[in-house]
């Protein structure tokens, strides 16, 4: 039987550029110290560790899970609520088609990109410096982060509306707070809602975590447990953790799907 | 026709859409309320006001000489450090994605199968990769192996989910093609299935590893390598000129990959 082969085009840029991918991905593993026999064998033995955690988890400590957990989701109310609030009306001034000044969009949009590079527990971390340890400071590194990411979402959605109303509503010599009023927030009101809901998801993700560096919620809980290799209590804390955040990503999207 | 005065839309009452709206409106601004309850106030510490100006100096005067240090201890090779877990981890979970991605599709292995891949798949997705880096910590100790190991697995859940979602919408008349002629299933997954999908597969990698780079930032904050490691140490020695440096550093050092990937991904696409 003969053999099917498709001739190859060997072009300089492509394989130049595998190379060069290649070494990137080989140079990046031997600086950071990572090898294959060490990943595989960390991952037997994180088996191992699991198996702690997860075969005889310590189900009586759950009660004492229960508040933190609630305090996590408030505080992932409250961030999620005080940053969607904030990022409406800087969307509004940071969509280019609708205001017309480039001298406030531009500056609000590099401002907004700055705000969203910095990850969550880095603004805890910064704001547990500031306010001191509790959920307070988690709250304010939650509202930032949602404000970031709310409001570029939003704003974009807010550039591609149908513009014909908006030009309508002008025509009829209608002012910018009554174009707003009955061309703009009616067309991205249920966006902006799925938004800020998708918000809320990952910042119960966030919210979950932040405790780590002092920033309140079931995080310091687990901080604790694991300082003391407590595995078993780990174990507890991470299943109802999971099981809280599959039961509000459930719900939240079930909402999502309902609003889009 | 002269018309003065607000616009004004007249709607019919109706009872039912009244009632809704209260049910729904009220019950988001009670679990407002609830949220708002439950938050500990306890404050502004004394000192918080001399901190935020301090803060503030730091940021106007950053510590430069802690860019230009060029040691183990200087900024740029915690930053080529948090690049390279950053890489390293991407690039696991890339390759690991694959055959968890085979798995949850449809096309490939039924439908019975795929629904425990997808189950598998989203099981991976909602377990916090801070969570791994700390388990791995344990395992492994502190430093950068540990994050790498952490994004790698992390990364599989949504990587796995979009390769599935891309190889469900691929054309499966080269797949048949093949079969027709006696392929054998690596034979159809390398030259039918692969080649297909693989400019989405490496565009979605490269959406991960924007992602991967903010994370690999994070995991230095609970010890597993990277730039979050001086950061958390200059925080909380309070030392505000070298932490400002480094979140200066940090913005910039993701803006740019962000930038640049997104540009590869463009074109990919």
């Amino acid at each position: 039987m003969e053999q099917i082969v498709v001739p190859k085009k060997h072009n300089l840029r492509r394989n130049l550029t595998i190379l060069l991918v290649a070494a990137l991905i080989i140079g990046s593993a031997r600086f950071a110290g990572f090898s294959i026999v060490g990943t595989l064998s960390g991952i037997l033995r994180g088996g191992r560790l699991l198996g702690r955690m997860f075969l005889s988890p310590a189900w009586s400590y759950a009660p004492r899970v229960v508040d933190p957990l609630v305090e996590t989701i408030r505080m992932s109310v409250v961030g999620t609520f005080i940053g969607a609030l904030v990022a409406f009306p800087v969307a509004v001034l940071a969509a280019e088609n609708f205001i017309r000044k480039p001298l406030i969009s531009r500056p609000l949009r590099f401002i907004l990109n700055i705000f969203r590079t910095i990850p969550a527990m880095v603004l805890a971390s910064l704001f547990v410096a500031v306010f001191g340890t509790g959920a307070f400071s988690g709250v304010l590194a939650l509202a930032i982060f949602t404000f970031g990411l709310i409001s570029k979402l939003t704003f974009e959605s807010i550039e591609a509306i149908d513009y014909g109303q908006v030009e309508a509503l002008m025509s009829l010599g209608a002012n910018q707070i009554n174009v707003l009023r009955y061309a703009i927030v009616p067309q991205i009101l249920p966006q902006f809602l799925s938004y800020t809901l998708y918000g809320f998801e990952v910042n119960v993700r966030a919210a979950a975590v932040l405790g780590y560096v002092g920033a309140g919620g079931i995080g310091q809980v687990f901080e604790q447990n694991l300082s003391f290799r407590r595995f078993d209590r780990v174990g507890v804390i991470i299943i109802l953790t999971f099981f809280v955040v599959l039961a509000i990503d459930f719900v939240s999207s079930a909402i999502r799907r309902r609003l889009v | 026709m002269e018309h003065t005065g607000p616009i004004s839309v007249e709607k019919p009452f109706d009872i039912y859409r009244t009632l809704y709206r209260i049910v729904n409106y009220g019950g988001l601004i009670a679990i407002i309320l609830w949220g708002f309850a439950g938050i500990e106030y306890k404050g502004i510490m004394q000192t918080a006001r001399g901190t935020v100006e301090a803060l503030l100096r730091g940021f106007v005067r950053p510590d430069v000489a802690y860019l230009t240090t060029m040691t183990i201890d200087g900024l740029p090779y915690a930053v080529l450090e948090t690049i390279a877990i950053a890489v390293a981890g991407t690039f696991t979970s890339g390759i690991l994605a694959i055959p968890f991605a085979l798995l949850a599709s449809q096309n490939i292995v039924g439908p019975h199968v795929s629904k425990v891949g997808k189950f598998i798949v989203t099981a991976i997705r909602s377990f916090p990769e801070l969570i791994l880096a700390l388990i791995f910590i344990s395992i492994v100790g502190p430093g950068a192996p540990a994050g790498v190991l952490a994004l790698g697995i992390h990364s599989i859940g949504m990587l796995g989910k979009l390769f599935s979602e891309s190889i469900e919408s691929m054309d499966m008349g080269v797949k048949e093609a093949l079969e027709s002629c006696g392929a054998s299933p690596f034979e159809v997954l390398f030259r039918a299935v692969i080649p297909q999908v693989s400019p989405e597969l490496i565009s979605y990698t490269l959406y991960r590893f924007e992602i991967n780079m903010r994370a690999a930032a994070t995991l230095g904050l609970v010890g597993a390598g990277g730039i979050g490691a001086p950061l958390i140490f200059a925080i909380r020695t309070r030392v505000w000129p070298r932490a400002a440096i480094i979140v200066i550093v940090l913005v910039v050092t993701v803006t740019v990959i962000d930038a640049v990937s997104g540009r590869i991904r463009k074109r990919l696409v």
